[in-house]
């Protein structure tokens, strides 16, 4: 695999049973990933990207195919293999978002750490995160004390906290009005462009999928087509 | 409930010593067939003077006793001279009886009765005036005039048992055996202090497995109860385990995340369970009627908690090891 290439996927496949019918969910997916890129994967229902979702991020195994995943490969991997991946590789943000109700925001980061195994503070840049998420001070409630917005960032942070190598979302703004869809997704770029951390957005709006630096669009279990955005990858502009 | 169950067993048990160390009398004397509990038939009360008469007697007192439901009774005294054998009764509020139909009760029975000085209550379908309140520990809660309960009872120069109080209580054991050999071998003759330690659950026919019982029962229901309300939790919270997983969580720390929950709240229950004794306690106290005792029961307190923690643990393992072996997608698809 290239070093550039976070993510390669080759002949990708995907074969759930139903009942006594075999459904084709992906058809062969071909998809290279940069590092530092944010990537949009866009198309209708059934079109299987959620399936491509819940296979790049380990929760399913694939079929068939070839799924590198920085330096992984899926394919080959146990059940407990690709758990052990999900702690440090792989962040996740969720169209509900996904919050532990019974933890505070910081509890519900927090806990992405413990089960990590990381151990001690966050790292000193990790506030810097929080601060421009802008829940530096909503760290102590519930999510049920969060607006939709608020619960949102709050899972980013949970998503980038283990700094994985991969960020991947799942309708991200599925769940919000317009104002806070532009707030998760301007977040969501600026993270890309600050931190360089790569991210793959499932959405099946074309207006988010725009905050992408491409656009791979998916029917019936294939990419159709890929286009570049206007947007093109920034070198890192870390934090002071 | 496996501590208040146990509590009243015990209060009762106890409440039943204090009260009999209270009487200040080293021999008790029942008729023929007694048990620790029932006293059995009457029998004359000319034994009284009969034994105020034989050798280190210092004096003797009989008392009548009636059931008036269930766990409660009068007691019929004669009141001045069973004070001269238990010393004064201490009265919260009013008098010893003057009149026939004056009662004195102790200030348990008053309490749960809510009686007092002047009130009224009606037993052994008569209404009696409460003369007096008296601190508990004398004998016994209720106490009428013995001539008059006699006479109710159809009783008349009779006693269920007589109280003897000797020159020197190390005479006790001598006196027993000389009152045996000496025409009363088939009563019960017992030192005070042999019938209190008899007051015990082990010594109380059926009351042991009574307790077994109920402890089971409670381990029983406390474990389908703990083990039902982990399954529906866990159930709900099947979408958050699904988010564990996501996050790159075992099962194994999964499980572990749910005992140690369930851990934390079996003792918590248990420490609320131990804070309601008390409530239970008051309640009884105050609303309870019919004389019933319920003691703290401390050494019971880490058996309780004990039997909690096990039945809650072995009730979230279960329902905790299937969720946490779940589809993580299945899981969080859940609704």
């Amino acid at each position: 695999m290239n070093d550039a290439l976070i993510l390669s996927v080759r002949g990708l496949r995907k074969v759930y049973r139903v009942g006594d019918v075999d459904v084709n969910a992906l058809r062969g997916v071909d998809l290279d990933v940069k590092r530092g890129e944010f990537v949009s994967v866009i198309g209708p229902s059934g079109s299987g990207k959620s399936t491509l979702f819940n296979i790049l991020g380990g929760l399913t195994p694939p079929t068939s195919g070839t799924v590198l995943l920085d330096g992984n490969d899926l394919l080959a991997m146990s059940d407990r293999q690709r758990t052990n991946l999900r702690k440090r590789t792989i962040g996740f943000v969720f169209q509900k978002y996904n919050l532990l109700p019974t933890l505070t925001a910081r509890d519900n980061i927090e806990i992405a750490r413990y089960i990590a195994r990381h151990d001690g503070e966050p790292d000193p840049h990790f506030n810097d995160v929080l601060k421009l998420l802008g829940i530096e001070n909503r760290l102590d409630h519930k999510p049920r004390a969060l607006s939709g917005g608020e619960q949102q960032r709050v899972a980013i942070a949970r998503g980038i906290v283990n700094h994985p190598a991969i960020l991947l979302a799942d309708e991200p703004t599925g769940n919000l009005d317009t104002e806070n869809s532009n707030t998760v997704l301007t977040l969501l770029r600026d993270l890309n462009q600050r931190l360089n951390q790569t991210i793959l957005m499932i959405t099946h709006n074309p207006e988010a999928a725009a905050f992408g630096h491409r656009i791979v669009s998916m029917r019936d279990g294939r990419i159709v087509h890929t286009t570049a955005t206007e947007l093109t990858p920034k070198q890192p502009e870390l934090f002071p | 409930m496996i501590l208040t169950l146990v509590g009243v067993s015990r209060g009762l048990l106890q409440d039943q010593i204090r009260r009999s160390r209270g009487i200040g009398a080293d021999i008790i004397v029942r008729a023929p067939g007694s048990a620790i509990l029932s006293l059995g038939a009457g029998f004359s009360q000319n034994f009284i003077p009969y034994l105020e008469k034989q050798p280190h007697v210092a004096m003797a007192t009989g008392a009548l006793i009636q059931g008036t439901g269930f766990l409660s009774s009068v007691t019929g005294l004669d009141l001045p001279e069973f004070e001269k054998m238990s010393g004064p009764f201490r009265f919260i509020s009013g008098r010893a009886f003057e009149k026939p139909d004056e009662v004195v009760v102790d200030e348990y029975y008053a309490q749960q009765h809510n009686l007092h000085a002047g009130s009224y209550i009606t037993m052994l379908n008569r209404r009696w005036r409460v003369s007096g309140v008296y601190e508990s520990g004398k004998l016994a809660r209720v106490i009428i005039p013995l001539a008059r309960l006699q006479d109710l009872t159809s009783n008349t120069g009779k006693v269920m048992v007589v109280y003897v109080k000797l020159d020197n209580p190390a005479n006790t054991q001598q006196v027993i055996d000389y009152l045996k050999a000496h025409g009363m071998a088939d009563y019960k003759i017992d030192s005070m202090e042999e019938l209190t330690s008899e007051y015990s659950v082990n010594n109380v026919p059926m009351l042991r497995q009574f307790i077994a019982v109920v402890v089971a029962l409670g381990v029983v229901v406390g474990f389908l109860v703990v083990f039902l309300s982990m399954y529906t939790a866990v159930l709900e919270r099947t979408r958050e385990i699904g988010v564990l997983k996501a996050l790159g969580a075992s099962p194994a720390l999964i499980l572990n995340i749910l005992l140690r929950e369930t851990t934390v709240l079996a003792l918590m229950g248990s420490i609320t369970g131990i804070l309601f004794t008390y409530v239970a306690r008051w309640l009884i106290m105050t609303y309870a009627t019919g004389g019933l005792i319920q003691a703290i029961v401390p050494d019971w307190w880490p058996i309780a908690t004990g039997l909690a923690l096990v039945g809650a643990l072995l009730g979230a393992a279960w329902p905790g090891a299937k969720a946490a072996r779940q589809d993580p997608i299945e899981a969080l698809s859940y609704e």
